[in-house]
């Protein structure tokens, strides 16, 4: 037999509903590989257990011709997503061992079509980073390398964990939470595809929250495909996320394979930044070739905005951060260091409780609303909000289908390399992701292709709203004209 | 509008204007908390009554209850104000472990009801127009509990998270008379509306008081603002000492400081809280996990048109319709319970053009006395709408006098029966025979002719006559007969 982990999600589907393996099978290959790949500390959190019960139950509805759509997959499940029973951190020091009573709406609606959980996986503390480094259990390994270094790179972030796991083939699919670029610059990163739907696409009930506006739940996938097929179950509406908007969810699959011929694709001139390295540029030439050669036509277009999206992001992020995180306060959950009085339990806590880069934030956030600071900062960045919305809006309103961008201005870098000194060197990574996220839109990041290193690219493609199918039909076109990339396993 | 003047405070230095505006918190009648389904009960166990969301559990969010959002649209339009269909949800950031999620979910710039005013009641059948800022929805904290134990605070979230509307005054108020009448019309209005309880001692309604004095027609003073005063008689209370205390301060050459203070009760004196530089900064912004609350003007007319009749209408037509007095509608009608029992009464009347003012008197002198007295409220008392309409009736037709249906209503109220009945069986019809009463008034004449003769010589004295023919029939001589045959006996 195959090994059953190097399959992609549609793949192990079928060769589920054949019987020619069972989800027990599947899911302890995963299990295996996971074992194998502890020094990527990827999973904060195995669950082999419960992996091996719902695998058997996805057997026993796959023998009765019952089995969902994700019937006996083996998926691994971001720390920021509410898991009942089972440990949940974001990855901070603050939740310590802190276990939900309740399923996050995502995670339910995948159980609910068969899939099987293998356990919790690392991401940035809080979803805030970009290169997985903030997390209290460490950074996370990329399982990429430049070629002929032994030099562990990041797998970008928030949702390291989610990328490296999906490229190590430690699971077949991941969920992910993007607010910034979070699904998006890890799978460029690590040659997976991610997308981040539109906002209201998702339910964020049982998700932890690090901005509301802004966070939407997605996957990381090994294909285009899998993508797709994932992203059904997660998607819908939920009355319990009253930003969660109330459309039918479309069999996003059949959108695979769907000629974009006539397809208007933009091709955005502010993207192309001073200094971006000449890869990036070929990556970006060779995609929109791809493209036309599929038949879609492309056309320049401009969002003037652009530029002050990055400092935008960081005060409306901060700002939401600064309040969602406050319910962190050693009360009623979660980790509490004692003082003598309130404040001093609330000071103790946050501070032991929270990393670097979280403190920052929150302070960042709460300097942004302050008295006298409001209408300068938040008024300020929300007013920049509205008009790189409004470049979009003017974009789609002529016709174009889709916009086609670079995923990161680079290639996946060392741990510890960047940021050190200077935050902002940390927070550029998500340059052309997060207007997706200020405008509500749906990103998705292919791999396209590797640098001088051998380290994976992404391609960029942003949609309307609620056309994530674009996306798909798009995301299609270039990984077939890019093919697959694996990593040569280190670990 | 124009502040009706109130009582001035008399200073050292001459009369000082008291200016107050007060900010109403008042909790939504509704079944379940604002934005989750936990129950609203009030009494139970500590934490038995909370939500994921009431007790902020990482990745919970808030659902906005659709009837909280009536009953302040309800109350809005009790309040003749504007009703926004568009409002903003804001957070409202502070620490405090009874507020779990960190922040309180509030409105700030953008709140469902704006501008509205209400005429209040004052002594002397005066009134005054108060106009009201605003009003918005916010959630309550929940309370925390330092008597547990020696070294450790508990706090219980049953309440965390019940819907409170905040109704901000204008500083239209201006002494402790129209303070008190203020929160009493509100709580009137919202007790018909069915919008609140109104029950001051469970924390139902809580008022914080803006106090600043000044010169009559001079510039507005420093205010301060008392927090959390619970019951009516004690907002008078703090308004005068707060206002008392100022133009003391004033006058010995202090400046007022913007502060926060509360209300001691039992010293009778507002004592700090904390001062302007110790106020906290809310940064307040828009809820992200809330859209804007939206909806049309049709919900609002549906409301509307299904408002029951609120207390000023209800008077007006007490006024008009059954000629009552208007301190006479005012009174009954300032509880939803009062005005409803007297229409109880006023629907059993036969003939209510004739009877419906008596009965008011009734109800107001008889019953609402006797239920005073007594410490018993209108649901628990012993004499029916039905039975005092009986006894107004008996009255009204005649068959029974004033002082006769006081023993009556007596009789009912301890030992309660069909009036009609006992009217009957223990013989207490009105003597309205002629005859009878003629016989008894020329007894009484001729067996006093002293009498007779100084009450020719000083016709106030027949009223002695009066009382002796009343008390020879037991009481139960028709007073007008017995008053109409001595005038022409005694030739006065």
């Amino acid at each position: 037999m195959t090994d059953l982990t190097s399959l992609t999600l549609a793949e192990a589907r079928k060769g589920l509903d054949s019987k020619t393996f069972t989800s027990l099978e599947l899911t302890d290959a995963h299990l295996k590989a996971m074992e194998d790949a502890r020094a990527l500390n990827a999973f904060v959190m195995e669950t082999p257990d419960q992996a091996r019960a719902m695998a058997r139950e996805a057997d026993a509805r796959i023998g009765k011709g019952e089995g969902g759509p994700l019937a006996g997959i083996p998926l691994g499940i971001k720390d920021l997503f509410a898991t009942k029973d089972v440990r949940t951190t974001a990855c901070s020091k603050i939740l310590g061992n802190f276990v939900p009573t309740y399923e996050s709406t995502v995670t339910s609606q995948l159980w609910r079509d068969g899939a099987v959980m293998l356990g919790k996986l690392n991401n940035d503390e809080f979803a805030m980073g970009s290169s997985n480094e903030t997390s209290c259990f460490g950074p996370v390994g990329n399982p990429w390398r430049r070629e002929g270094s032994n030099t562990t790179l990041v797998p970008g972030g928030s949702s390291g964990g989610s990328a490296s796991a999906v490229a190590a083939l430690l699971c077949m699919g991941a969920t992910a939470t993007d607010t910034g670029g979070s699904i998006r610059q890890p799978a460029a990163f690590t040659a997976t595809v991610g997308i981040k739907p539109t906002y209201g696409r998702c339910s964020r009930w049982g998700i932890v929250a690090f901005a509301s506006s802004l966070d939407q739940a997605g996957p990381i996938a090994r294909s285009t495909r899998d993508a797709a097929i994932l992203l059904r179950s997660m998607a819908g509406h939920d009355p319990k996320d009253t930003t969660s908007v109330d459309i039918p969810v479309p069999d996003y699959e059949a959108s695979i394979g769907k000629s974009v011929k006539g397809m208007k694709i933009g091709i955005p001139k502010e993207y192309r930044l001073d200094g971006m390295p000449a890869e990036i540029e070929k990556l970006w030439a060779e995609g929109a070739a791809w493209l036309k050669a599929a038949g879609a036509e492309l056309v320049e277009v401009s969002l003037p905005h652009t530029k002050y999206a990055l400092p935008a992001y960081y005060i409306v992020a901060p700002a939401e951060a600064s309040s969602n995180l406050a319910r962190y306060d050693g009360v009623r959950y979660g980790l509490r260091v004692p003082g003598k009085s309130i404040g001093e339990l609330y000071e103790n806590t946050r501070a032991e409780g929270f990393g670097a880069e979280v403190r920052r934030r929150v302070m960042i956030g709460t300097y942004v609303l302050s008295a006298g600071y409001y209408d300068a900062y938040y008024i300020r960045a929300q007013r920049v909000r509205t008009l790189i919305k409004k470049d979009f809006e003017d974009c789609f309103t002529k016709g174009v289908n889709a916009i086609l961008t670079p995923a990161t201005p680079s290639a996946a870098f060392g741990i510890g390399e960047k940021g050190g000194a200077d935050p902002v060197e940390m927070y550029l990574n998500d340059i052309f992701t997060v207007t997706v996220n200020m405008a509500g839109l749906p990103g998705i990041a292919v791999p396209a292709g590797k640098d001088a290193q051998g380290l994976p690219l992404g391609l960029q493609l942003i949609g309307r709203p609620f056309d994530e199918e674009t996306l798909f039909s798009l995301g299609e076109v270039i990984e077939q004209a890019a093919g697959r990339f694996t990593p040569v396993r280190w670990w | 509008m124009t502040a009706t003047s109130g009582k001035l405070m008399k200073g050292a230095t001459g009369d000082w204007e008291v200016v107050i505006g007060m900010e109403i918190h008042a909790q939504v009648t509704s079944k379940s908390k604002l934005f989750s389904g936990a129950s609203t009960a009030f009494g139970g166990d500590p934490n038995t009554h909370v939500s994921l969301v009431d007790v902020a559990m990482p990745g919970m969010l808030p659902v906005i209850n659709e009837e909280c959002v009536r009953q302040a649209v309800r109350t809005g339009l009790g309040l003749n104000a504007k009703i926004n269909l568009r409002s903003v949800f804001d957070r409202k950031n502070y620490f405090y472990p009874d507020l779990p999620q960190g922040y309180q979910i509030s409105q700030y710039k953008d709140p469902i009801v704006g501008e509205g005013e209400v005429t209040v009641e004052l002594d002397g059948g005066k009134t005054a127009t108060i106009g009201i800022e605003r009003l918005h929805i916010e959630q309550d904290p929940g309370k925390m509990l330092h008597d547990q134990s020696p070294s450790l605070s508990y706090i219980d979230y049953n309440r965390c998270g019940v819907a409170l509307m905040e109704i901000v005054s204008k500083p239209d108020i201006r002494d402790a008379e129209q303070a008190k009448a203020y929160v009493t019309k509100l709580r009137s209005i919202m007790r018909y509306l069915g919008t609140c309880d109104g029950d001051m001692e469970k924390g139902s309604l809580r008022a914080d008081v803006n106090v600043s004095v000044r010169k009559p027609g001079g510039p507005l003073g420093t205010r301060c603002e008392i927090k959390n005063i619970n019951s009516i008689s004690f907002i008078g209370q703090a308004v005068e000492a707060e206002a008392r205390r100022q133009i003391e301060i004033i006058e010995d050459g202090g400046v007022i400081e913007q502060e926060t203070r509360r209300f001691d009760p039992d010293k009778g004196e507002t004592r700090s809280m904390r001062s302007k530089e110790e106020a906290h900064d809310y940064r307040y912004f828009p809820d992200p996990d809330l859209l804007p609350l939206e909806f049309s003007q049709a919900f609002v007319d549906e409301l509307k048109a299904a408002l029951p009749e609120l207390p000023d209408q209800k008077k007006a037509r007490f006024i008009a319709d059954l000629g009552l007095s208007p301190y006479d509608a005012s009174v009954l009608v300032a509880e939803r319970e009062s005005a409803a029992f007297y229409e109880s009464v006023l629907a059993a009347l036969p003939d209510r053009a004739r009877d419906g003012k008596l009965a008011a008197n009734w109800v107001i002198n008889e019953l609402f006395g006797r239920l005073n007295k007594e410490g018993r409220d209108i649901a628990s008392s012993p004499v029916s709408a039905s039975q005092l309409a009986a006894i107004v009736a008996l009255i009204g037709e005649g068959t029974i006098s004033g002082k006769i249906a006081k023993d009556l209503f007596e009789i009912v109220w301890s030992e309660g029966g069909d009036p009609r009945e006992l009217v009957e069986s223990r013989g207490m019809k009105q003597v309205t025979d002629l005859g009878a009463i003629e016989k008894v008034v020329d007894e009484i004449i001729a067996a006093n002719p002293d009498k007779v003769a100084q009450a020719k010589a000083k016709p106030q004295l027949a009223g002695w006559f009066v009382g002796q023919v009343m008390k020879s029939s037991g009481g139960k001589a028709n007073p007008q007969a017995v008053n109409d045959l001595l005038k022409s006996k005694l030739g006065i």
